[in-house]
């Protein structure tokens, strides 16, 4: 059982000692990697999947529940401690989704194959607004709907204790409640992004420079009530989308010119 | 010196690969020379001398590479050691599914994608089941399910092989290789080693570059489909 990943510092680009020299992320938490592209944000997240041992560039070390890795000893039992579900993925097999998610379930040694597919169903659908069943086939799904499917297959066959979030975009996925259902089942879920949303969803970000760990900062009640526009904000632009795809349109019955900034901002959200 | 010798599924990233674990062998300060078996036509060996490494090109031509490289194998390790090379890695083509190239005492390592579909772990044969390292590349392009999914079926075909992820665009993994390499043992010279399997049988007349088509032109090792054995 894991419960707590440890990242000792090392060095960053220029070969100075980190400024953040220990980070800790416990099951159930959720930590933000953020900082400009070239920063070291994907370096730190290697060093993680490589359980470093002071070897990597960086220098830093990895601690499992405070221990060091052994990995010669442990490799089988180490081999996924984090799943990904990425912005890049796609699903390539040409196969029904019951059919992929059964052999899946196999290869993880899943006890009730059929009841834990059910749920990895009934969890897609609940994150992706547009519906899948058993029967579509894995390259028919659309990037919301494969995104919804990798983080319900993630949450409930991969065992991987350490989920990794990278650059998942905005569209066909209800993230805030993916990111609760993966912490619920006791992942630690690492998010890399530039989305101030997926950032100010984590508990704690972990801000990036040059290559180092430049500073920690946890997230303030002040951020959460920001945090909580946004999302209010998101679901607006939703219901926009949803509206202008179901073929309706804003202001047909309504003769007045709307040039002004505020009103326009307001008439959109209103529905 | 370390006898590395690298194959692999067609486009899987052998060269990509090998390219990033070298720089990384290069840093300890060993010395590493690269020889590149093709057939017809290689633009490897440019990538290869971009580490400002010796460099050699092996192009079998009208003859299966695998027969081509085996018969080869005293030759290169020659030049190698001529090279005055810590390290020798000896890519093969990886043309057909049923390379045979894992020779005992040297490090054999296999280079498969997770593009190539589930099932083809299981058609790949000796070239997979034999070696000592599997690396698998584009992981970060599919799904983790079937990342999972395809190491396992790695994992049936080959129980005791040492299994790598490898990212061939970044070089995440190629620490773990480079470890894997220092840790093998040198090997005291190639000749009269063995070959961990016998290599497909290629010597009939169209190995030899006859083109017409019909029994009378078949000559040497020939074998028929068995129509009887259908399923």
């Amino acid at each position: 059982m894991l419960d707590k990943i440890t990242i000792l510092g090392g060095l960053d680009k220029n070969g100075m000692p980190e400024k953040v020299q220990r980070l800790e992320i416990a099951a159930g938490e959720v930590l933000a990697a953020v900082g400009p592209t070239g920063s070291g944000k994907t370096q730190l997240i290697s060093d993680i999947e490589q359980y470093a041992e002071e070897e990597t560039l960086t220098g830093r070390s990895v601690l499992i529940n405070n221990q060091p890795v052994n990995k010669n000893k442990d490799k089988r039992s180490l081999r996924y401690l984090i799943a990904q579900v990425s912005q890049n993925m796609n699903f390539v097999i040409d196969m029904s989704i019951e059919e992929f998610l059964l052999m899946h379930a196999q290869v993880r040694g899943i006890r009730e194959p059929a009841r834990t597919i059910e749920e990895v169903l009934a969890i897609t659908n609940h994150l992706s607004g547009e519906p899948v069943t058993f029967s579509t086939n894995l390259t028919q799904l659309s990037g919301g709907q494969s995104r919804a499917l990798m983080v319900a297959d993630v949450a409930i066959i991969s065992n991987a204790p350490v989920v990794l979030i990278d650059e998942i975009e905005n569209a066909g996925i209800d993230r805030l409640q993916a990111l609760e259902i993966l912490t619920g089942q006791g992942k630690i879920v690492l998010v890399v992004s530039h989305d101030p949303t997926l950032m100010l969803m984590a508990g704690q970000r972990v801000v990036m420079k040059n290559g180092g760990m430049e500073k920690i900062c946890r997230t303030t009640p002040k951020e959460r009530k920001i945090l909580e526009d946004l999302v209010r904000v998101e679901k607006q632009v939703a219901g926009l989308r949803e509206h202008l795809r179901r073929g309706k349109s804003i202001g047909l019955d309504d003769n007045r010119e709307e040039d002004n900034e505020k009103e326009r901002l307001v008439l959109w959200q209103k529905f | 010196m370390r006898f590395v010798i690298v194959a692999g599924t067609p486009s899987s990233g052998k060269t990509s690969v090998m390219v990033h674990t070298i720089r990384h062998l290069l840093r300890s300060n060993l010395a590493v020379a690269a020889c590149k078996i093709d057939c017809l036509q290689t633009s490897d060996d440019a990538r290869y001398s971009r580490l400002g490494i010796p460099v050699a090109v092996g192009l079998s031509d009208y003859i299966c590479p695998d027969h081509f490289y085996v018969a080869n194998l005293e030759e290169i390790e020659t030049w190698a050691q001529g090279q005055k090379a810590d390290v020798l890695v000896l890519e093969t083509a990886g043309l057909c599914h049923r390379c045979a190239p894992a020779v005992y005492d040297c490090l054999s390592v296999c280079v498969i994608d997770n593009l190539v579909g589930v099932d083809t772990p299981r058609k790949v044969g000796p070239m997979l089941s034999s070696a000592d390292i599997v690396v698998i590349t584009k992981g970060d392009i599919v799904s983790q399910a079937e990342r999972e999914v395809f190491r396992y079926k790695v994992e049936m075909e080959n129980p005791q092989a040492r299994i790598l992820d490898f990212n061939g665009l970044t070089g995440q993994g190629a620490l773990a290789l480079k470890n894997e390499i220092l840790n093998c043992r040198p090997l005291e010279g190639i000749s009269g080693r063995e070959l961990r399997n016998p290599m497909p049988a290629a010597s009939c007349s169209y190995c030899a570059g006859e083109t017409i088509i019909g029994k009378s032109h078949q000559m040497g090792i020939i074998k028929k489909v068995d129509f009887g054995r259908g399923n």
